[in-house]
């Protein structure tokens, strides 16, 4: 079918050699923990797959994950096969507007009627009225472009768990899609944004196999998001030692001692960043210098400031303990005191009697 | 709200108001119900001094009982040496109690952190196995079984965590915190309020004996 040409010969034409091809396959299967013989069967199966067609529904975000996608390092192979998904609708990277590109995502819904994928970034608001596209809610079109999908992606963490508008206060009372798309399979990679890999990891893995990749508690696929940041961390050593950054240019921080105690989160976060990296593996936040904020946990915003570690409470300030104590101690005191009072009164009632 | 957020938040929050409230409220309980003076003549002009003196000396069993408490004394010391050391030295602790009070100070390495946590609990275990084993000794009640609970609690759950034994490190540390919530609420209403009570009631019975002139 000449209109719908094949993965590989896309990125044939686009220049990529069999060789790279071959490669970003065995990075991949790898990363997800496929046999190891998966590599040419899935290189095959990808050559030979047609485009499936994507729907990108964009709510409350900063477009920060598309950005993340396409910016990262190019070009990419990872950028290349998100390229040659049929994206049949993206606010930002489609060239239709208005009226013509609700069209393109209508006829896009009919011809590809339960096997399209529907990508969402950005939280969905229940008060309706604050994020509307083509004069319908993102809650409307978030149901009805879901109804006829095959599965459901939610790229980065304000689709996946609400992210940074379901933040306190959280003005527009915003969810996640999982909170209003409960008959589909849903499959989350959180980040603020996420790792490019991820994404194209299990549109490769679902191109491939035809499932959608092992997930763990938070629906996030395991391949990626089944190791602890602190773990993999390349200064976990100086964690074990004691050796601390204090400051961001003390001597700590230029020695590249552990960030713990300036509010690195990567004991409770789960990502492939510090073993996948960023930027064609150049460097990840912390190799940078600066703590993980554990932007693919659920609330990540909420947990304590972001230089705050994690051993501190996350309670505010100190005032009611301060109540607590004068409250406990005048509670004390007036017990003790009424105490000593009747038994002076007794005493005194003794000495009367005789 | 997952565990880790509840144990940070409102679980440790409202264990230390209750640890805050209970100490204040223990405290000024019994030391404003003070005794009446003693009108007698002390016997022992230094009888004050000596009875302040008694804190210290009762650190350590009087000469006769020394063959006897041996285990025990050796034991506990080792124990609260090391939970102490464990309580202020490592990292995390310092960095909560620095969110709580603004006061740090140099931290151990976590290795040794580990080995002494893991000395306080296996002393622990050994001064469990002497209660359970002497029972007409200990003479115990089930609240001083709790308290060993409250307490081995926190240890156990901060060394699985430290060493990613069991859960999720995240599940293991909110268990931590939780723990040790249960134990800063526990504290004041329990016999672990000898953290504080062990100055005053040493102080009140060196008082007393110095004043009515026993050898002390």
């Amino acid at each position: 079918m000449p209109s719908e040409p094949t993965l590989g010969g896309l990125l044939h034409s686009q220049g990529v050699s069999r060789r790279a091809f071959l490669k970003f396959c065995s990075t991949t299967a790898s990363l997800m923990a496929l046999p190891a013989g998966i590599a040419p069967a899935m290189a095959e199966a990808l050559a030979s797959a047609r485009r499936p067609s994507v729907i990108w529904l964009s709510f409350q975000e900063c477009t920060g994950c598309t950005e993340a996608l396409t910016r990262s390092h190019a070009p990419t192979i990872e950028n290349l096969l998100f390229n040659f998904v049929s994206l049949d609708y993206h606010h930002t990277l489609q060239a239709a507007a208005g009226d013509a590109a609700e069209r393109a995502l209508e006829e896009a819904m009919h011809a590809n009627k339960g096997k399209y994928l529907v990508l969402v970034d950005g939280s969905i608001p229940l008060m309706e009225y604050c994020s509307t596209v083509a004069g319908h809610s993102n809650k409307e079109s978030l149901e009805h472009v879901c109804a006829d999908a095959a599965a459901v992606i939610n790229i980065g963490t304000c689709s996946a768990y609400g992210g940074i508008p379901m933040a306190k206060p959280n003005p527009t009372n915003a969810v996640a899609t999982g909170d209003i798309i409960k008959d589909k399979p849903i499959v989350n990679v959180p980040g603020c944004p996420p790792m490019p890999l991820a994404i194209t990891g299990v549109i490769a893995q679902y191109l491939t196999m035809g499932k959608l990749p092992e997930l763990d508690h938070l629906g996030r696929p395991v391949a990626f998001f089944g190791e602890n940041i602190h773990d993999r961390c390349y200064r976990r050593p100086f964690y074990d030692r004691g050796e601390f950054a204090e400051t961001f240019d003390d001597e700590g921080a230029r020695k590249g001692w552990c960030l713990y105690k300036l509010g690195c989160k990567a004991p409770i976060a789960y990502n492939a960043c510090a073993h996948v990296k960023w930027n064609n593996g150049v460097s990840f936040p912390i190799q940078s210098g600066h703590g993980c904020i554990g932007c693919s946990e659920p609330r990540f915003w909420d947990m304590g400031g972001v230089y705050d570690s994690v051993a501190k409470g996350n309670f505010g300030d100190g005032a009611k303990l301060g109540a607590a104590a004068i409250a406990g101690a005048a509670a004390g005191a007036s017990a003790a005191y009424l105490a000593r009072r009747k038994k002076t009164e007794i005493a005194e009632g003794a000495h009367g009697d005789e | 709200m997952s565990l880790l957020e509840f144990a940070r938040g409102p679980a440790i929050h409202a264990a230390l108001i209750i640890m805050v409230a209970g100490f204040a409220l223990r405290l000024l309980g019994v030391l404003v119900l003070t005794r009446g003076a003693d009108m007698s003549r002390p016997r022992d002009a230094f009888g004050n001094f000596k009875g302040y003196r008694t804190v210290f000396s009762r650190a350590w069993p009087a000469g006769e009982f020394t063959t006897t408490t041996r285990y025990q004394t050796v034991v506990a010391y080792v124990f609260h040496i090391a939970l102490l050391l464990v309580i202020v030295g490592i990292v995390p602790h310092i960095e909560f109690i620095q969110s709580l009070t603004g006061l740090s100070w140099p931290a151990m390495p976590n290795f040794l952190g580990v080995a002494l946590g893991t000395i306080a609990l296996a002393s622990l275990f050994a001064l469990i196995f002497r209660r359970l084993a002497k029972p007409a000794i200990y003479n115990s009640t089930v609240g001083d079984y709790v308290a060993w609970v409250v307490v081995a609690l926190p240890l156990l759950t901060g060394l699985m965590a430290f060493a990613h034994v069991g859960l999720r490190y995240e599940t293991m540390l909110a268990l931590h915190i939780l723990s040790s919530a249960l134990l800063f609420a526990y504290m004041p209403f329990s016999k672990l309020m000898h953290a504080f009570w062990f100055i005053f009631s040493r102080a009140q019975s060196g008082l007393a004996y110095a004043h009515k002139g026993v050898r002390i």
